[in-house]
């Protein structure tokens, strides 16, 4: 029934306009071509006149409607240092960019609207003007320039990797179908070795246990901390398809590439409370959490530095999601101090375990003791 | 005006009798041999003039049908909690209804949905549907040739195409579904059936239906070229020759040197697929099975693949310039303004397009270093748009603009090419590219720059060519309705789009609700949904408008109705096969003398008089 209501609603739609077709122009035969020709200009240089108000008035509103949602305006300030620089060179190319766009359609408009047909009119014969032309050549030309020089610098500042003998933390992200994995180098620092082809259920990142940096490296299931001042440089790495390192509020984003490990520098200068309480004065953020809920937590008290993936890289690219805290360095140690060592709570003792017999002389007593209660029961792991 | 041309007719026929450039085409011509039945006429003609016709309908039925996919997905993105059990009749198992009884669109669906609307606006519509059909109609008209080069490769650049469109159409049908790692096709993703159920069978058709895409363009393109250099009519030099057929014949230019660069990418991507070889795999493990492929690497392709994809763009606007550049010129019934620049501004960005490619791939994991140059290329390309943008608006000024479908949306075409251009800026600079790559700032981007606006060019070229294909006018009253309607629903569309980039709303999710940062854009992406269906209805008043235009429009009663100065107002109201009955007409001046002097334009084919400036020198 809805069906043939919907079809039967289209065929007239069909017909109505048809017959507007046939109205009209049975209307302009009667009023005669230059007399159409003549009302058209004049409605339709109105016409163009009312968009151009409209248009510019409507840009307006809505991007201040919206300036406390955007990135790099209102609370959503970076929360990393070279984010700011980021951001500072959008704004100045909005500037330029806006100014172009807001002449350039009041000239488009309302020459149309200016110049429309009217009877007598002499349309000016003007072919062309070298030096109007040299000016508007080179107008561009200088305002590139300096967006390029502007932009060169920032982007090779912000791409750099890190020197000798600076200070930092390496961790490593890998994506796969469709999740993120964390690695954190553990008290050495230094991320261990990885080699594809040990990978297994058990091992899922393939690490290579021979390597003594992986025996106190870590893989934290839930929520990740990095420590707020301090410069990070994240390992990148896929094991399937591309995936894509995105933390927006830190303004980075890289390329997960399969085969070749890629990186990201970036320093966190705001900690997760801090940027909480940059969003509580805002309307926007003082909305339930939750809607279903009217009297449960603010937005802004829920707030997280969330982690995406922005590379298609199949049905759950959309739910790639991690969170990252940042906080003060004292809370991030003692954080530290919680995290096990993948190597030998999952691994030592096992009967996959490539450094079986061996004194590796890095043991807790506790890993111990779980080790020789589970050695003989131990069934190997299936790829 | 009416006075004017037929005046200048008589004039026309007495100057085509005595300058015109008689190649004895009448004595030759019993009757057509080629073209004596229905089916060689309508559908394996060789005339260049069908062939456009048949690229212009079947590239509005791939628009359509591109443009349905993405109300389909937009409909799963705005509004995530509607029931869509009513889509089960036409998509069958990929509306997945949960245990409540709702109707979703399967994920890997949505995916599959995004990927075809790419490919077929881009290919298909867009470059198939807009240089196919213009240059094939107007490269022989204007230049003054009986018909292309050679008119049997040009049908088969058709048939090509007809054949390739047919490919992707099968796929649609494949139970595990067509192809669904997005229209650039990124290796592993596409190269692996593991990783996607697209990737199988849907990847394969794919790739066969973009191989003989890749012939089609071919075949036109070297078409196009040969007949824009050698069948120029007596007088036609290259400075005369209408702006249309400068950007016509760099676009074939273009697509010649760039698209066998795409066809070498996917023939290393088969071989990956199905010899086993690795040139875009490494160190890969998928589904838990470790691949033994290594040394690799899925940039490779990136490099290939926008190689073809970068100047693709500008295979798919600079038509639309082109024809912008001559619809303004003749409703403001004034020259274009700064002819020459305009030459060179789309040579200028032809040359550049092939050396910006890697500015799609600042964050794929390139050398930093090497973007540098790749910044500053892609930013220079603004110079040359700007001068455009500043002579079609130097055009209007000063005239005596006529306001119809056709120079209104040339006018939308301005307006969408400044706001599409001028974000291009953003990301064009890597900087600020780190922030915006892949975000919905993109999407609105070229959707603005280079899927509106190419296809308001179009839209131009096809209202203001449609006497000239078809004896008859479109409606002009629903052809300013589609205008005003498809220009401010345009906007309400994409213009919101900048701000859910801006606020880092990456693109191709099928829900945004996952992330506390993005969620709050629920309610806007409802409103870009819905001004998206009303701006696809509003297609629909064109499609009927052009089909009830076509058998019952207006008729044409003069030969040169818009008073236009270009050749192929001077062929009769329904040319025949040749084009010309008697002599080609010989060209004595460029195509942009409107109003000069006391006369209102004056055709290609009037003598200079003494001493009068000739512009086309």
């Amino acid at each position: 029934m809805t069906t043939l209501i919907i079809i039967i609603c289209v065929i007239l739609l069909m017909v109505v306009l048809v017959q507007i077709a046939r109205v009209t122009e049975l209307t302009a035969v009667i009023k005669g071509e230059r007399e159409v020709l003549r009302d058209n200009s004049l409605w339709n240089g109105w016409l163009s006149l009312i968009f151009l108000v409209l248009f510019l008035i409507g840009v307006f509103i809505s991007s201040w409607n919206y300036r406390n949602l955007m990135l790099g305006y209102g609370p959503l300030q970076s929360a990393s240092e070279h984010g700011s620089v980021l951001d500072s060179l959008f704004n100045v190319t909005l500037i330029f960019t806006g100014i172009v766009f807001v002449l350039t359609h009041i000239a488009l408009f309302w020459f149309a609207y200016k110049y429309r047909y009217q009877e007598g009119r002499k349309a000016r014969f003007m072919a062309h003007d070298t030096r109007l032309e040299m000016i508007w050549t080179a107008i561009p030309a200088v305002v590139m320039t300096v967006l390029v020089v502007r932009g060169l610098n920032a982007w090779n500042t912000v791409m750099a990797d890190i020197k000798e003998g600076e200070d930092y933390i390496e961790i490593e992200a890998t994506g796969q179908q469709f999740n993120w994995m964390i690695r954190y180098p553990g008290p050495d620092g230094k991320l261990g070795a990885r080699d594809y082809t040990l990978t297994t259920a058990g091992n899922q990142l393939g690490q290579d246990f021979t390597d003594p940096k992986n025996w106190d490296d870590f893989i934290p299931s839930q929520e990740f901390y990095l420590p707020v001042g301090k410069k990070v440089r994240v390992r990148i790495t896929a094991k399937d398809v591309l995936h894509n390192f995105y933390l927006p509020h830190f303004r980075v984003k890289m390329d997960a590439v399969p085969g070749m490990p890629t990186y990201f520098v970036f320093t966190p200068v705001k900690t997760t409370t801090e940027f909480r309480n940059d969003l509580r004065p805002y309307e926007e953020y003082n909305t339930p959490y939750d809607p279903a809920d009217p009297n449960g937590p603010k937005r802004w008290e829920k707030f997280e530095y969330e982690l995406a993936c922005a590379e298609l890289c199949g049905k759950g690219h959309y739910s790639m999601k991690r969170i990252f805290k940042v906080v003060s360095q004292e809370e991030y140690d003692a954080w530290l101090k919680t995290q096990e060592s993948f190597y030998l709570t999952q691994v030592r003792g096992k009967a996959d375990d490539p450094n079986a017999g061996k004194d590796l002389g890095i043991e807790s007593e506790k890993v111990q003791e779980a080790a020789a209660d589970t050695t003989a029961a131990q069934a190997p792991a299936v790829l | 005006m009416a006075n004017v041309v037929t005046a200048a007719e008589t004039l026309e026929e007495k100057l085509t009798q005595e300058i015109g450039y008689d190649d004895h085409f009448h004595e030759h011509h019993h009757g057509d041999k080629y073209q004596s039945n229905f089916i060689t006429t309508y559908i394996f003609s060789t005339d260049h003039k069908i062939i456009a016709r048949q690229f212009l309908i079947t590239g509005m039925f791939w628009a359509l049908i591109g443009a349905g996919m993405s109300i389909i997905f937009r409909l799963q993105l705005g509004f995530p909690e509607a029931d869509l059990v009513w889509l089960q009749p036409l998509l069958g198992k990929w509306i997945q209804v949960n245990e409540a009884g709702i109707g979703k669109l399967d994920p890997e669906f949505y995916y599959a949905l995004v990927t075809m609307h790419g490919t077929i606006l881009v290919f298909f519509v867009l470059t198939a549907g807009l240089s196919g059909t213009f240059s094939n109609l107007l490269i022989p008209l204007q230049v003054g040739a009986r018909d292309m080069a050679s008119p049997l490769l040009n049908a088969f650049s058709y048939w090509f195409f007809f054949l390739s469109g047919l490919v992707m159409f099968i796929s649609l049908f494949l139970s595990t579904g067509p192809f669904s790692g997005g229209w650039v096709a990124y290796p592993p993703l596409s190269a692996l059936p593991q990783a996607s159920d697209g990737s199988g069978a849907g990847m394969t058709l794919w790739i066969v239906s973009m191989s003989l895409f890749v012939v089609s363009v071919l075949l036109g393109g070297v078409n196009y070229i040969t007949t824009v250099l050698n069948l120029r009519t007596k007088g036609m030099s290259m400075w005369r020759l209408p702006l249309t057929i400068w950007a016509f014949f760099i676009t074939a230019i273009i697509a010649l040197l760039s698209f066998p660069v795409l066809f070498s990418g996917l023939l290393l991507l088969t071989f990956d697929r199905s010899l086993g070889t690795s040139f875009y795999l490494s160190e890969i493990v998928v589904g838990g099975q470790i691949l033994d492929r290594v040394g690799g690497s899925p940039i490779l392709f990136q490099h290939l693949f926008w190689f073809l994809g970068h100047p693709e763009v500008y295979i798919i606007i600079l038509p639309a310039m082109g024809i912008v550049s001559e619809v303004l010129s003749v409703h403001a019934r004034k020259p274009i303004f700064g002819y020459r620049a305009m030459v060179f501004s789309i040579l200028a960005i032809a040359f550049l397009s092939f050396i910006v490619w890697a500015h799609h791939m600042f964050m794929s994991g390139v050398n930093p270093f090497i973007s540098n140059f790749f910044v500053i290329f892609t930013l220079i390309i603004a110079v040359p748009s700007a001068v455009k943008v500043f002579n079609w608006i130097s055009t209007i000024y000063g005239s005596n603009f006529r306001f119809n479908a056709a120079s209104l949306f040339g006018i939308g075409f301005v307006s969408m090419f400044i706001s599409g251009g001028l974000t291009g800026i953003f990301l064009g600079n890597s900087a600020i590219d780190i922030q915006l790559h892949d975000t919905y700032f993109v999407v609105a981007h070229f959707h603005i720059v280079m899927g509106i606006a190419a296809f308001f060019g179009m839209f131009a070229g096809i209202y203001h060519w449609f006497p000239k294909m078809f004896g008859r006018f479109m409606n002009e009253t629903l052809g300013k309705i589609h205008f005003w309607g498809t220009m401010v629903g345009a906007y309400l569309i994409f213009w919101p789009m900048h701000y859910t980039g801006m606020a880092g709303v990456p693109r191709r999710y099928y829900s945004i609700e996952n992330f506390d940062s993005f969620r709050h854009f629920v309610g806007l992406n409802k409103f870009i949904t819905v001004a998206a269906i009303v701006v696809f209805f509003l297609q629909i008043v064109f499609v009927i408008n052009f089909f009830y235009s076509m058998w019952k429009g207006r008729k044409q009663t003069v030969k040169n109705p818009w008073g236009a100065t270009t050749l192929e107002w001077t062929t009769p109201i329904e040319p025949g096969h040749g084009n010309w009955p008697g002599n080609i007409p010989a060209v004595q001046r460029w195509a942009y003398d409107y109003n000069k002097d006391d006369r209102e334009f004056v055709p290609q084919y009037v003598p200079l008089a003494e001493h009068e400036h000739d512009h086309g020198h």
